[in-house]
């Protein structure tokens, strides 16, 4: 049971690594959510350069490899002359990679508010901004609740694509300590992916709760 | 263009304030990309030295010679996922619990788990077992490719298996029940009724998945796998042109991605029109958002 004993014996430096993913994840998330929807309202917005830019955003970001992202910031920001640190480079890279996403579900959820919902916002005088945000967005973020849970599940496992870039969260981590011992990959891979299984499970759990919480009764 | 129910039509001074907010929209994101740019080219990044490279018949060779890698990698994994895919899902929608369960078990544990995770259990654990079996079948690169096809299976097998239980699912019940009622037995509605009709359902779905599987072939690049982006990291080493090698590597990555893309779009609506829109996207729904 020596290949069990390397998993407990580096279960706090494992954990620790976990909490370098969850760092990532967060400020990711927040970044992506406030960048995605804004990108989203482009999308929808009466001016067309604006229109036009949000699309050839989602267009170009979603169609790109993470891990090319992940190169083009980590190695190339520096190059530029942008002084950051590695750990802002990576949320950097996660951040623009998921607004693109954020920005293809919120605005699936704007197309699904009844028209009528506009309409009425319109016929009381409300500019485009105000029915936007008053009255369109808050019911499109109710029904995207399922699609952005599933946006932020994707995120919290697109971290781990960091440890490429010296990122020593849980998966790099786990690298390394496979990398000693060897015989011991199959506790040590199980232990890892059960950490992320869980946080998965946290995040669908959270956005049920908040679709529960939310559910209006129509 | 037609009109949104998020504004009104515009009249004449909502066009003017429209065309205003055009030209300052876009002078901030002009200014935003010139920014880059001129940071590129007064860095000297553009210089024709750093671009030169990229005209020598020896790094197109390369960059083809990577084209191709990424593309090998992307094709054996979709077809094992395929393969995969279609094995959990048969054992998905089984009657039998005992079947049933370890099926959901496998699927919900490799959707959870990131790519990489895989890849580096595979790598770090079974590279040997990956070499020999690479002598074996003649590719000297399979210590690197053979974890990542693997993980790439296993990963996009459990996300197929979830479309092509949706796909099943979206076939309208009257069939499966007119099947029944002339005295087919289960594997007959499968095979000769269901999964002709939930194969047109789910092929923009499936598409999709393929887009996101040659995606992640770029994670090669973390192993070592000599794919596009880990042979551009060689051409700019030697050449020292970072910024110009991220961007040609970019623009042949985007652009498999948008064909492959564009071709789901297509299937989509081809589909939608055949079979409705709400089947083509219950089984599109299971794609995964990375």
């Amino acid at each position: 049971m020596s290949a069990l004993r390397v998993l407990i014996d580096n279960l706090d430096f494992l954990i620790s690594g976990f909490r370098l993913t969850l760092r990532l994840a967060v400020v990711s998330a927040v970044g992506a959510l406030l960048l995605g929807t804004l990108i989203a309202a482009m999308r929808v917005s009466p001016v067309p350069a604006l229109r036009t830019a949000g699309t050839a955003y989602v267009t170009l970001a979603r169609n790109t490899p993470l891990t090319l992202m992940f190169a083009i910031l980590v190695f190339g920001l520096p190059e530029l002359g942008v002084p950051a640190s590695f750990f802002v480079r990576a949320v950097l890279a996660l951040t623009l990679y998921t607004a693109a996403f954020v920005a293809e579900s919120v605005r699936s959820g704007i197309n699904a508010v009844q028209a009528g919902q506009a309409e009425a916002a319109r016929a009381i005088g409300m500019t485009f901004g105000q029915t936007l945000r008053l009255v369109v967005l808050p019911q499109a973020f109710r029904s995207v609740l399922p699609p952005l849970a599933s946006v932020f599940i994707a995120l919290i496992k697109n971290t781990s694509v960091a440890a490429g870039f010296g990122i020593t969260e849980a998966v790099f981590r786990m690298g390394g300590v496979v990398r000693d011992a060897p015989t011991a990959v199959i506790p040590v891979f199980i232990g890892v992916a059960f950490g992320y299984i869980i946080l998965v499970a946290i995040i669908a759990f959270f956005f049920r709760f908040l679709e529960s919480r939310l559910a209006v009764a129509r | 263009m037609s009109s949104s129910v998020l504004y009104d039509v515009p009249g004449p001074k909502a066009r003017r304030r429209q065309r205003i907010g055009s030209i300052i929209g876009g002078v901030v994101l002009a200014a935003l990309l010139g920014l880059v740019l001129w940071r590129i080219i007064s860095g000297g990044h553009f210089a024709p030295d750093k671009l030169e490279p990229f005209t020598r018949a020896s790094i197109i060779q390369a960059l083809a010679d990577a084209l191709v890698a990424t593309v090998q990698a992307a094709a054996i994994a979709i077809v094992l996922a395929l393969a995969w895919g279609a094995l959990l899902a048969v054992g998905r929608l089984s009657d039998r619990a005992w079947i049933r369960i370890p099926a959901i078990v496998v699927i919900e544990f490799f959707r959870a788990t990131p790519v990489l995770l895989l890849i580096f259990f595979l790598f770090f654990g079974f590279s040997s077992n990956f070499d020999d079996f690479g002598e074996l079948i003649g590719l000297s690169n399979f210590g690197t490719l053979g974890p990542l096809v693997t993980a790439l299976m296993l990963y996009n097998g459990s996300v197929l298996a979830e479309i092509f239980r949706a796909g099943i699912n979206a076939v309208p019940r009257g069939q499966s029940e007119a099947a029944y009622s002339i005295g087919l037995r289960k594997t007959q509605v499968m095979r000769i009724v269901l999964i002709p009709q939930a194969v047109r359902i789910m092929l923009p779905a499936i598409v999709s998945q393929s887009v996101v599987a040659l995606k992640d072939t770029a994670l090669g690049f973390i192993i070592g796998y000599q794919e596009l982006l880990r042979t551009g990291r060689r051409v700019y080493e030697v050449n020292n042109n970072i910024i110009a090698t991220v961007i040609v590597v970019a623009i042949i990555y985007i652009s498999m991605c948008v064909l492959l893309s564009q071709l789901a779009t297509w299937l989509e609506g081809r589909q939608s029109r055949a079979y409705g829109r709400a089947a083509v996207e219950a089984a599109e729904s299971a794609v995964t958002n990375q």
